[in-house]
């Protein structure tokens, strides 16, 4: 085995074999934040339901009772919670994939490894939760007696790597720049709060009226509402809304990468 | 034989930033671009167009060397000479600006101990975690499980979270992991520094078992010089980011303590105004008070300090060490205890003191001072290590038989009074 160290390109292609190397170590990073994460609260691995499950309902007193929210005719807590389903693993997924490098500063400084493991174990890790999440789903729509259609089901995974590549390339970005300027991850919350407001979560598309394609350039939006479809079938599926989604978010993610990686050999440097 | 470590010139460059200290905030790079965005652009373009340059700074230039497969080599200089960059870049961690490192074999680094160490993790997941972070696979860390449980002695507690563990258990823990690695290349940093002086002594024993029995090469980095010696047959010496020398321990290791190390008198300490104490004058005299550096071993001498006191003080204690030129400490006097005090009640002012040290006492040899200014246990005020050097001449002492070897049979004369009587 020989190993060369040189001034480091900004991208090789040997780096996607590199990955596979650590595969190992990819997974025990993802195993530590998934054990580490149920280990911390008292009700364990529950918590992945209750969190979800709870804004569901607090949204459904409030939005859907209270505010008398349309949600084109589809009774509000499944309504809701298949929109809370998605947004939330976007959401966890860009917050931890932000923050992942500050928060494994300890072994970033002490060890080499290619630093991109640590945002796909943020995101797998989050995928764990999605799918933990979503048996709660699945009971809703045996009670509101929903059968997904066959495109329905098979459309699921296409929408998840939409999500995944929209988290992921949003943050490798911010990761990176997280490094260097502290004060990115204070803003993010806000910012993540304020994004739910600009898609179709709480309140299906059609309610923003000629404007929806407004919306549209919110890469969520197409997930969101591709979901509803897919699973509700509310609406036919908006296959070129999807397309525009899936290739934004494929910009997205290509550009977060090539960003991660150029700065990526400072990381050690001065996080 | 083919080297299984070759680096070729070797550099590092770090661009300095003036910036106040501790991070950059995003929102001030923001605001200063808004209220001066001329000045801004100005100096966007003077890079790009490069008419101003980032001041820079090269904490590792030109470094070139190879070890041999087996060998232990050690990297030795003052904190700053970039022994921590050398390591980082050999480790990967960081690339290097210029040049290129070959390494054949598997390389593990060991810079800290528990890197990655979780405290809500038990310690049977933090040693698959750890495991894996070194760079083990799952299936080797099942293999040696027992082992390296064994060896940390923390067994009883193998299953319950870390953040129970004192600091000395997680140590043991961390190494014990980090000693089950079995990589052909070891390069290892400063973490003999912590733990106990009894699991010090074990970690470098399984040090120098790895590297002789194993035919394993380690690197290794300390500023402890005596482990350094121990363990490894060459060394390297870098001083301000270039190597020095590339030599036989012992031969570098004197190297590196001589420098620096005037004789006779030493004016220029720094008087630092800002510390409570400083030293500003450090020089040895026989006990006529005439300044000298050879002393004869059957004679008396005396160690002088001349330091400040910037502010009254009253927990201080001023002492001197003497070291040899392997680095083994010899001695340590403090000023308290010859008024039999616990430390000094010091008003603000200069200070001469002497110490008066007895013929026959320490064996002829080369020795460097060592001067301390500080609160007992609390933080050092003023220290300087290896500050001066004297010798202590051979003169018919009782040692003088055994001559050149005479420091290695001791450092001291104990005078010890021997009887002896005829037994049946």
């Amino acid at each position: 085995m020989l190993t060369i160290i040189k001034p480091k390109k900004t991208f090789n292609w040997n780096d996607f074999r590199e990955i596979w190397q650590y595969k190992e170590l990819l997974y025990f990073l993802t195993w530590r934040d998934i054990k580490v994460r149920y280990k911390q609260t008292a009700i364990g691995i529950l918590w992945a339901l209750f969190q979800p499950f709870m804004t569901m309902v607090v949204f459904t007193i409030f939005f859907g009772g209270f505010a008398k929210m349309p949600s084109d005719g589809i009774p509000y807590p499944i309504f809701v919670y298949s929109g809370l389903l998605f947004w939330q693993f976007f959401s966890a997924s860009l917050t931890d994939v932000s923050n992942c490098l500050i928060s494994n500063k300890g072994i970033i400084t002490k060890v080499y490894f290619p630093r991109i493991i640590l945002p796909i174990s943020s995101t797998v890790t989050k995928f764990v939760d999605f799918f933990i999440a979503s048996t709660i789903l699945v009971g809703m729509m045996i009670y509101y007696q929903y059968t997904p259609n066959l495109i329905g089901l098979l459309i699921i995974p296409l929408l998840l790597l939409i999500t995944f590549m929209a988290s992921v390339g949003g943050g490798l970005f911010l990761a990176s720049i997280n490094v260097k300027y502290r004060d990115v991850r204070y803003v993010l919350p806000f910012f993540i709060s304020m994004m739910m407001f600009i898609t179709p979560v709480i309140y299906p598309a059609s309610i923003v009226g000629k404007y929806s394609w407004l919306l549209a350039l919110n890469p969520m939006t197409g997930v969101i509402k591709a979901s509803r479809a897919a699973l509700l079938g509310n609406a036919p599926i908006n296959w070129e809304l999807l397309a525009i989604s899936g290739i934004a978010c494929l910009i997205l993610l290509l550009v977060g990468f090539y960003f991660f990686k150029k700065t990526e050999r400072y990381f050690a440097d001065i996080v | 034989m083919k080297p299984i470590i070759s680096a070729k010139n070797i550099s590092k460059k770090y661009n300095i930033t003036h910036e106040q200290g501790g991070y950059i905030a995003m929102r001030d790079v923001l605001t200063n671009i808004a209220k001066k965005p001329f000045a801004f652009l100005k100096k966007k373009v003077g890079k790009i167009t490069g008419r101003t340059t980032n001041e820079v700074f090269w904490a590792l230039k030109d470094i070139n060397f190879e070890v041999q497969k087996g060998e232990a080599i050690g990297i030795i200089g003052a904190n700053g000479a970039g022994k921590s960059t050398l390591l980082k870049i050999l480790t990967g961690i960081t690339p290097p600006t210029t040049g290129e490192i070959k390494m054949h074999g598997k390389v593990a680094s060991l810079l800290e101990v528990g890197t990655g160490f979780h405290s809500e993790l038990t310690g049977r997941e933090n040693i698959f975690l750890n495991g894996a972070i070194l760079g083990m696979t799952k299936k080797e860390i099942a293999d040696k499980f027992d082992a390296i449980v064994e060896f940390s002695g923390v067994r009883k507690f193998i299953d319950t979270p870390v953040k129970r563990y004192s600091s000395g258990m997680l140590v043991r823990l961390g190494f014990s992991v980090a000693a089950h690695m079995e990589p052909d290349i070891l390069l290892v940093d400063e973490v003999l520094a912590v733990g106990d002086a009894e699991f010090q002594k074990k970690c470098l024993g399984k040090m120098d078992e790895v590297t002789t029995k194993g035919g394993r090469t380690i690197l290794f980095v300390s500023h402890n010089l005596i482990a350094v010696q121990k363990l490894c047959k060459r060394c390297i010496l870098l001083e301000e980011g270039k190597i020095k020398m590339i030599g036989e321990t012992k031969e570098i290791i004197s190297k590196y303590l001589e420098k620096n190390t005037n004789t006779k008198e030493i004016n220029n300490l720094g008087a630092d105004k800002d510390k409570e104490i400083a030293f500003t004058k450090v020089w040895v005299t026989n006990d006529n008070e005439e300044i000298i550096d050879n002393i004869n071993v059957n004679e008396k001498f005396k160690i002088w300090l001349k330091f400040d006191v910037n502010k009254d003080i009253n927990t201080a204690e001023i002492s001197i060490f003497l070291k040899n030129l392997a680095g083994v400490n010899i001695t340590f006097t403090n000023l308290s205890d010859s008024f039999n005090k616990k430390f000094l009640t010091l008003k603000k002012g200069h200070y001469t003191t002497s110490t008066l040290i007895n013929e026959n006492f320490l064996i002829p040899d080369d020795y460097l001072v060592g001067i301390s200014a500080h609160i007992r246990g609390v933080r050092n005020i003023d220290l300087h290590d290896n500050i001066m050097r004297f010798t202590i001449i051979e003169n018919g002492s009782t040692m003088a038989p055994y001559r050149s070897m005479a420091n290695q049979l001791s450092c001291v004369f104990s005078n010890a009074k021997w009887e002896i009587c005829p037994t049946k």
